[in-house]
């Protein structure tokens, strides 16, 4: 049984008990605790079941590495699946559910697959659901999606805050071990600025567990001392509980800050994404144990060596009363001695070299501990716990020769560098054949703008595994980093006494027993969040799977949360043997950020809820609100779709909207429209090229309808173009389209035709556009009085300007209705006086605002088009019917040769033209799609209920559409079918006699 | 994440101030092209595994369109510099020959 010491617990305060629940129990733990520590204290050994056989899994590890602890946190708002228990720390009320059971944790229904695990073999997936067709969406689907993925889906929106921070440095440090601790002070010293971020709540990582000496200090005394002299450096930051994430292109990287997690607060954010901008960074982030691989590897109790000593020494529990320990090294000697220093019993240390380890084990020969060598762990019996491990020869295959009780297994298969943050962005890695690991290859580091190395390894991320040479490591990287950024340290580094300790070599163990027959590498678990066993492995590179990456596809070794910290290496020196090929030619996978999965609120920073994309407001939005118009959103802007009265349906409103401008005089906020000034001598030129049609011979005084496409010569934009003087034109663009097309326009002019002498500036959001439409439409103009409109002196398509009704205006006669009409542009800030004006003198006239949806139809009935609902990015101008906006005449303009190509003035392409439904009642559906002989020919782009017209409306492309005036087409939505016939697309008023009084 | 120097206000920028703009130096053909010719222009591009010639859009800064010499494998800028230009500057040219002897500039 595992429990709680009487002592020990450096991390924990005794005097605060904390109650926490797990899986609806109650658990007792103290301040410091994490859920691991907690949950181990009190017993729990099995925390969750896996993946895919559901076996009865523990906790393995004690820091980000933890493939099998991982919970569902927290409730409702505040749930969040797949966190690990061992980076969780515990405060008072939190809830914590394991993960991946039904119906409970001890009794699971899913554990059947583990009986029936030679039925799932690698790559399953791919050999199981591929016939017949059909039971994809009715049999394999379904039972996927049932058992797919870790944990729980949140179901409602998260409740917490989240932030950015931004931090610009000379050097980042990541670790808080000594390594990173001695890293930064010397750093430090040189007056550079640091930075250093570690992931856990405390520094000094290993150096709080392990006996080490230096200067006559122990560990924890050591790291309070460098922490005291790093203190008194201003220039040096230090933040703990922030992990080192990523690391990027040109000295990015990102930091990961939990600051409530422990602590849950009001009013703070929960996370906070660090994006680091650091001229060097220092990645002293440490090694991870390695598990050793063989049968029962995976059952609650078996723990990696380094792991055991964690628990003991940082939270005071003991993972077990009688703890055997198996080791290729002698690194787990220290958690023999730890337990034996515990007053825990130790039945036997297996070490699978045949001499045996240096130093350490002679230290716990003379203790009286009994040590095997040569020898190895043939299975382990147990069910949720362990009961059992049986000892074999490492040479054989597997018989055992002993069968001895212990209640937990502590396992240590060498250390692998996390060598993650330096390989995130291109940095190249190295095999060191006498301690079995993956280093980085300084001769490859990742470069920075300059061509420059800029991540620098230090410590044991570095392979530097010995307190002596991790430290020196520490120092040299640290002066390096501050050489490379202009902060060179003249003095010689302080040098550092640090106790020795004899170590023999680690042998690579890749299997116990080294020929175990099958029976047992399929019992060896080499993932255990994902059940990949080391037989699956062996299957894989059977059926031809050589690359590392496809394997892992493939079996999905190394997949998931944890990401193959602890597998990877033992995964792939399985694959290697099995293609008998060296490790280093197999190669690993790619390691990608973040180095841990980060909340996805973290990544969103501010940037939620309203503060996602703000919303762009005219000048009169305030006054639509006030007068209940409902909104629509128009790229970021939102606009009044339409103003229902009270007790008034929206389609009631939009009908009596249209009816009265129709009749009289109808008001439209018209400011979204973008409205670009183009100035220069050669501005007309310069708009020639741009626009399909001719815009130079415009005359001053005058408007002309404008069309834009894109070199491929498709439909990009369109609108009314004024020119106001010779030199000046102000381009109408959609609304979504302003900032498009301005930046289209500067492109080209600085890009392509920087000889022309032109500028463009954006004015959208400096003037108030407003329509005055209607029949009526010249009366309240003259009530306000101040500019002659008469149809002499402001005919259509005229612009002029003047002070209308007291207001610096420029009066555009143009129509997107079809009515007689005047747009009205002002100052945005006499925005809102110029609407209420407007209202004021046209409140005789029964003048009416309208939204958005009485514009679109009033358009529909006059067949003009919309780019975006006509267009889609693959229609030409002639496509549209709209050849006439195409000059014959120019020589160049974008989009001219695009559209000579021969598929686009093939015959059989998508015409523009109007429908007209064979029932006057039944509108058509939203892109329905028009079909012929079974085949899609093509699809309604607006369709409408004219109230004007008294009957529905539409438009279409059509395949040939032109030259089927007249037939009536099927258009099969849902089951039904409704019929339309081809009609010209003007439903109304197609001489213009109504725009042009 | 990029650091690039815009040449016009001499800012260097995080990648997220600029827009990209694909490969630079495209000659524009037009009327009375041929269909290969207008094809290559339109849709065929290098993408060289070594050192690329780009268009950026300085679009939160000062709007201004530069061109950027960048190796796509190291990230190594050797330089940004005027987008007014058919051909990148010799100096450029001369130092990226000096940093990568082996380099051989593609037509």
């Amino acid at each position: 049984m595992s429990f709680r010491l009487p002592e020990l617990g450096l991390l924990i305060d005794r005097d605060r008990p904390l109650t926490f629940t797990f899986n609806g129990v109650p658990v007792q733990g103290f301040r410091g605790d994490t859920i691991a520590s907690a949950l181990m204290a009190a017993d729990h050994r099995m925390v969750g079941r896996s993946f895919k056989f559901h076996r009865p899994r523990g906790i393995v590890a004690s820091g980000a590495e933890e493939p099998n602890a991982l919970m569902n946190m927290g409730e409702g708002a505040r749930f969040e699946p797949n966190q690990r228990a061992t980076t969780t720390e515990v405060f008072n009320g939190l809830t914590a559910r394991s993960q991946n059971h039904w119906p409970s944790l001890g009794f699971d229904v899913g554990a059947v697959n583990n009986r029936l695990a030679r039925f799932f073999p690698a790559g399953f997936y791919y050999k199981t659901f591929m016939k017949p067709a059909w039971a994809w969406k009715h049999l394999f689907e379904p039972f996927i999606r049932k058992s797919a993925g870790l944990g729980q889906a949140p179901t409602v929106r998260d409740a917490d805050r989240y932030e950015y921070f931004y931090a610009y440095v000379d050097i980042l440090v990541i670790g808080g071990g000594v390594a990173g601790l001695e890293a930064a002070l010397e750093a430090g010293r040189s007056g550079a600025r640091v930075l250093l971020l570690e992931q856990s709540a405390y520094f000094g990582g290993r150096f709080m567990v392990d006996d080490v000496s230096v200067d006559g200090r122990d560990g924890p005394a050591h790291i309070a001392h460098l922490l005291a002299q790093i203190e008194a450096l201003p220039n040096v930051t230090l933040r703990a509980r922030c992990q080192g994430a990523g690391v990027f292109d040109h000295g990015y990287a990102l930091g990961y800050e939990r600051l409530t997690d422990h602590a849950p607060a009001n009013n703070t954010p929960r996370h906070r994404l660090w994006r680091i901008r650091a001229r060097r960074i220092l990645t002293a982030t440490g090694a991870l144990e390695r598990p050793l691989s063989f049968a029962g590897n995976d059952i609650p109790g078996v723990m990696l060596a380094g792991t055991v000593r964690d628990y003991i020494r940082l939270y005071g529990v003991a993972p077990g009363a009688r703890m055997v320990v198996v080791t290729n090294n002698d690194d787990a000697y220290r958690t023999a001695l730890t337990l034996h220093a515990a007053g825990l019993e130790i039945p036997a240390i297996i070490d699978a070299r045949p001499e045996g380890g240096g130093a350490l084990a002679e230290q716990a020969r003379a203790l009286g501990l009994r040590i095997e060598t040569g020898k190895g762990v043939a299975r382990v019996n147990g069910k949720t716990r362990v009961k059992s491990v049986e000892v074999c020869r490492q040479s054989g295959t597997g018989g055992a020769v002993e069968t001895i009780p212990c209640d937990g297994l502590a396992m240590s298969g060498g250390f692998s560098p996390v060598v993650h943050l330096w390989s995130h962005c291109g940095g190249k890695l190295a095999w060191d054949g006498a301690n079995a690991m993956f280093v980085p290859d300084l001769a490859r580091p990742p470069t920075n703008q300059n061509g420059e190395g800029f991540v620098i390894p230090a410590g044991s991320a570095f392979g530097a595994l010995q307190t002596e040479a991790c430290i020196q490591s520490a120092v040299v990287a640290a002066r390096q980093a501050a050489d490379e950024v202009g902060r060179s340290i003249k003095e010689e580094a302080a040098p550092r006494a640090v106790r020795r300790i004899s170590e023999h070599p680690m042998a690579p163990i890749w299997h116990m027993p080294a020929r175990a027959p099958y029976r047992l590498r399929a019992q060896s678990f080499l993932d255990f969040q994902n059940d990949v066993k080391v037989s699956d492995i062996d299957l894989a590179a059977r059926e031809g799977f050589e690359s590392v990456e496809h394997t892992k596809r493939y079996t999905t070794l190394g997949m998931a949360t944890d990401q193959g910290k602890l597998s990877n290496i033992n995964g792939l020196a399985v694959l290697a043997g099995a293609l008998d090929a060296e490790i280093p030619t197999v190669g690993t996978t790619t390691f990608r950020p973040p180095y841990t999965p980060i909340s996805l609120g973290a990544i969103a920073g501010e940037a939620a809820g309203p503060l996602f994309k703000p919303t762009r407001k005219t000048a009169i939005d305030g006054w639509h609100e006030s007068h209940g118009a409902i909104f629509e959103p128009v790229a970021d802007w939102r606009r009044p779709y339409a103003y229902p009265q009270a007790g008034e349906s929206t389609q009631g409103a939009i009908t009596r909207e249209i009816l009265a401008t129709r009749g009289a005089v109808g008001l439209f906020d018209a400011s979204t429209l973008g409205k670009i000034i183009v100035k220069g001598p050669d501005a007309g030129r310069f708009l020639d090229l741009i626009y399909t049609n001719m815009m130079s011979t415009l005359k001053p005084g005058k408007c002309r309808y404008g069309l834009m496409c894109n070199e491929n010569g498709f439909v990009m934009d369109d609108g009314v173009v004024a020119r106001l003087d010779d030199d000046t034109f102000l381009c109408h663009t959609t609304t979504g389209g302003a900032e498009r097309i301005h930046a289209h326009m500067e492109e080209w002019l600085q890009t392509e035709w920087w000889d022309l002498k032109v500028f463009t500036a954006n004015l959208t959001e400096q003037f108030t556009q407003i329509a005055v439409v209607g029949p009526r439409a010249r009366h309240v103009l003259e009530a306000l009085g101040g500019v002659d409109v008469s149809r002499e002196a402001l005919p259509f398509m005229g612009v002029t300007g003047g002070k209308l009704g007291g207001i610096d205006a420029r009066i555009f006669r143009i129509s997107f209705s079809g009515e007689l009409s005047f747009e009205v542009a002002v100052p945005t800030s006499q925005g809102l006086l110029m609407w209420n004006l407007l209202l004021q003198a046209g409140a005789a006239h029964g003048i009416t605002p309208y939204g958005t949806e009485a514009l679109h139809v009033m358009r529909a009935e006059k067949g003009f088009v919309v780019v975006g609902d006509e267009t889609d990015g693959t229609v030409t101008p002639h496509d549209l019917g709209m050849g006439w906006a195409v000059s014959k005449k120019k020589k160049d303009f974008i989009g001219k040769r695009g559209m000579q190509r021969s598929f686009l003035t093939a015959r059989g392409r998508k015409q523009l033209v109007g429908l007209r439904t064979l029932s006057d009642t039944e509108k058509l559906p939203e892109c329905a799609h028009a079909v012929e002989g079974g085949k899609a020919i093509g699809h309604v782009t607006s369709t409408y209920f004219s109230p004007t017209l008294g009957h529905p409306i539409a438009m279409a492309l059509i395949r040939g559409g032109r030259a089927r005036m007249g037939e009536v087409l099927d258009f099969p939505v849902g089951g039904k079918v409704h019929k339309a016939r081809v009609v010209d697309p003007v439903f109304y008023d197609k001489e213009g006699a109504r725009q042009n009084v | 994440m990029l650091l690039l120097t815009c040449p016009y206000c001499g800012v260097e920028g995080e990648e997220t101030e600029f827009h990209n703009g694909g490969e630079a130096h495209l000659k524009r053909v037009g009327d009375g092209s041929s269909d290969a010719d207008f094809t290559a222009y339109m849709f065929e591009r290098k993408n060289p595994r070594g050192i690329v010639f780009e268009r950026w859009r300085h679009v939160y800064g000062c709007g201004k369109w530069f061109h950027a010499a960048r190796c796509a494998v190291t990230l190594e800028v050797f330089g940004t510099y005027s987008a007014q230009t058919s051909e990148p500057p010799a100096d450029l040219i001369a130092k990226i020959r000096a940093k990568r002897p082996e380099w051989e500039a593609t037509p």
